[in-house]
């Protein structure tokens, strides 16, 4: 069972403290979602988790082996890495940006074996672009090219996800469609750490919160437990009104 | 058959052809017997020369510049994620044949027939690193072309300044051939010493070209993905230095055509930069045989420098993408 055992985590770089004593863990069935303010640390948790940045204390176990000391490859087979920032350099076709899903395995875009073609082909139906393949990228709309990311996740067919703000910039529509996309992959046995901005949307799906603030994890542990007014109060500074799942956010304090 | 089955086959016939054809064209020109049975050694002994030691090796060092180029070019875009990217336009071609002049002015390379090519290897690694190093600090595309700007009008005038330094005339045309770039008057020997080079470093692009695809997904998801970006950077700096520098030390600095030639190949192989260097490679060599011939037919007294049509033809092109490329993105 793979899963994310993460030790009192601290990054510093250039003297600012980006991440202070973080601890959590990511097991198979969860649904993390990580909220927080800008400049909360939730990319330098994700980054440091993942061994990308050198972190300056702490440690971390990613499926029994120090993150760190993992190769790109080996780590990308553990987990797939969706970032903040999803340029796309050249208008490929989906099937191919999909296929580079499978690069930590050796496949390159035009050469995949049987087992690469049908990673990618699986992973094209979980997120609906079967009709969608021979499209190259730059003609397709926001919410596909969102899902053509997510595809290009699964296709690893890592046991865990992290994915920065994956629904960042879409319409509420498209929002749920990623979002149910990443609570199948946690249904089928999947463990996933989702960045998100929209509370009541963390709230309706994840089974885990996260809150951060300045560079430590303020609070841990279900919505039941841990989303309340107060809290909105604190990390956000908003007036929300909380009711069980349900959040409604009144404005700024 | 799809597009991208049919490219490959049909650059080696048109390349083959071209060098074919670079035989007979000329100031004599020769019929396709004439040529085929010089070839094979027949023919009288004129032909055999004019075939062997003048046009082959002429036709195959523009073929091999041109590859070098190609290749690298393609595979800069590829690093840097931007159409523009390409030897000459980075400096890298200008660093070099400084390297090379300065090698030539201070009789460096009477030494050894090797000091030459490896000056413009020199040359052409440490204008690449300072690409790369810039590239790591600075995500625009528009900083990296106005650095390898920077980095072609320095070499210039580094070169200006050696040649009003140049104690005769001779090698005031030597570093015209170098600035300008030409093929003319090249030997299987010269073809020789800079060869492995070129392979050298089109092995490494080769070997390491799958990077080149991931890094479609920018460096942080590339990375994600499992590229080990350090290693990318380093191989594809090393491999295009290698081989521009190697096209340099054959042909002198020619600029555009590692742009042009990827630009028309990447819509036959799906945009994948992976894909694209060969098909980039054959394109680039065949552009510039081409080119060589009209710079040898065209009726003018002093022979037209092979870089000179090549930039005629490139530089436009450029031009032409970097509009087009505003009007789409950033």
């Amino acid at each position: 069972m793979t899963e994310i055992i993460a030790k009192n985590l601290g990054l510093t770089k250039d003297g600012a403290t980006l991440l202070e004593g973080a601890c959590f863990t990511l097991k198979p069935g969860q649904l993390i979602a990580l909220l927080g303010p800008n400049g909360a640390g939730k990319t330098s948790l994700i980054r440091t988790t993942l061994g990308m940045e050198k972190r300056c204390s702490g440690t971390v176990n990613l499926g029994g082996t120090d993150s760190e000391a993992l190769s790109p490859m080996e780590r990308a087979r553990r987990v797939a890495y969706l970032p903040q920032q999803r340029p796309l350099a050249w208008p490929n076709s989906v099937r191919d940006v999909v296929a580079l899903g499978r690069f930590a395995y050796g496949a390159a875009p035009g050469r995949l074996n049987p087992k690469d073609a049908k990673a990618v082909d699986t992973a094209l139906e979980l997120c609906d672009l079967t009709e969608l393949t021979t499209r190259h990228t730059d003609t397709l709309s926001g919410g596909e090219v969102a899902r053509v990311h997510c595809a290009r996740a699964f296709a690893a067919e890592a046991p865990l996800l992290i994915a920065d703000e994956p629904v960042a910039a879409l319409d509420p529509r498209q929002q749920f469609r990623i979002m149910n996309i990443i609570q199948a992959f946690v249904d089928r046995g999947g463990g996933a750490l989702v960045v998100l901005h929209d509370i009541p949307l963390a709230a309706k799906y994840a089974s885990h919160l996260i809150w951060m603030q300045d560079s430590r994890i303020a609070a841990e542990g279900t919505p039941e437990q841990t989303l309340t007014a107060q809290r909105m109060a604190d990390i956000y500074g908003v007036r929300a009104r909380i009711d069980g799942r349900k959040v409604e956010i009144e404005g700024a304090i | 058959m799809t597009r991208t089955s049919w490219v490959m086959p049909a650059l080696l016939l048109a390349s083959v052809l071209a060098l074919f054809g670079a035989c007979l064209l000329g100031s004599t020109p020769m019929s396709p017997a004439r040529v085929v049975s010089a070839f094979l050694g027949g023919a009288d002994a004129a032909d055999r020369v004019v075939v062997w030691q003048i046009r082959l090796p002429r036709a195959l060092a523009a073929y091999l510049v041109g590859a070098a180029l190609g290749i690298s070019g393609a595979a800069l875009q590829g690093l840097l994620r931007n159409p523009l990217a390409e030897p000459g336009v980075l400096g890298v071609s200008a660093s070099a044949s400084l390297a090379a002049t300065f090698s030539l002015y201070y009789g460096l390379a009477v030494i050894s027939p090797w000091v030459l090519p490896i000056a413009a290897m020199f040359g052409a690694l440490a204008a690449t690193s300072l690409i790369a190093i810039a590239a790591i600090r600075t995500q625009s595309v528009v900083t990296l072309i106005l650095i390898g700007v920077g980095l072609s009008s320095f070499a210039g005038a580094a070169m200006s300044l050696l040649m009003n330094l140049a104690p005769n005339p001779f090698s005031l045309s030597d570093m015209i051939n170098w600035m300008l770039g030409s093929v003319a008057n090249r030997s299987f020997r010269e073809i020789g010493f800079a060869f492995p080079f070129i392979l050298a470093g089109a092995a490494i692009l080769l070997a390491s070209r799958r990077g080149l695809s991931a890094l479609t997904l920018g460096e942080e998801a590339a990375s994600g993905i499992g590229l080990d970006l350090r290693r990318q950077r380093i191989l594809t700096v090393l491999g295009a230095g290698l081989a521009t520098g190697g096209s340099v030390a054959l042909g002198g600095a020619i600029g555009f055509v590692g742009i042009v030639a990827p630009h028309i190949i990447r819509p036959f192989v799906g945009h994948d930069p992976a894909r694209s260097l060969i098909p980039s490679a054959m394109l680039a060599g065949l552009i510039l045989v081409l080119a060589d011939i009209g710079v040898r037919i065209l009726p003018s007294t002093n022979e037209l420098k092979l870089g000179v049509v090549a930039a005629l033809i490139g530089a436009p092109a450029f031009v032409w993408i970097a509009m087009r490329r505003r009007a789409i993105n950033d």
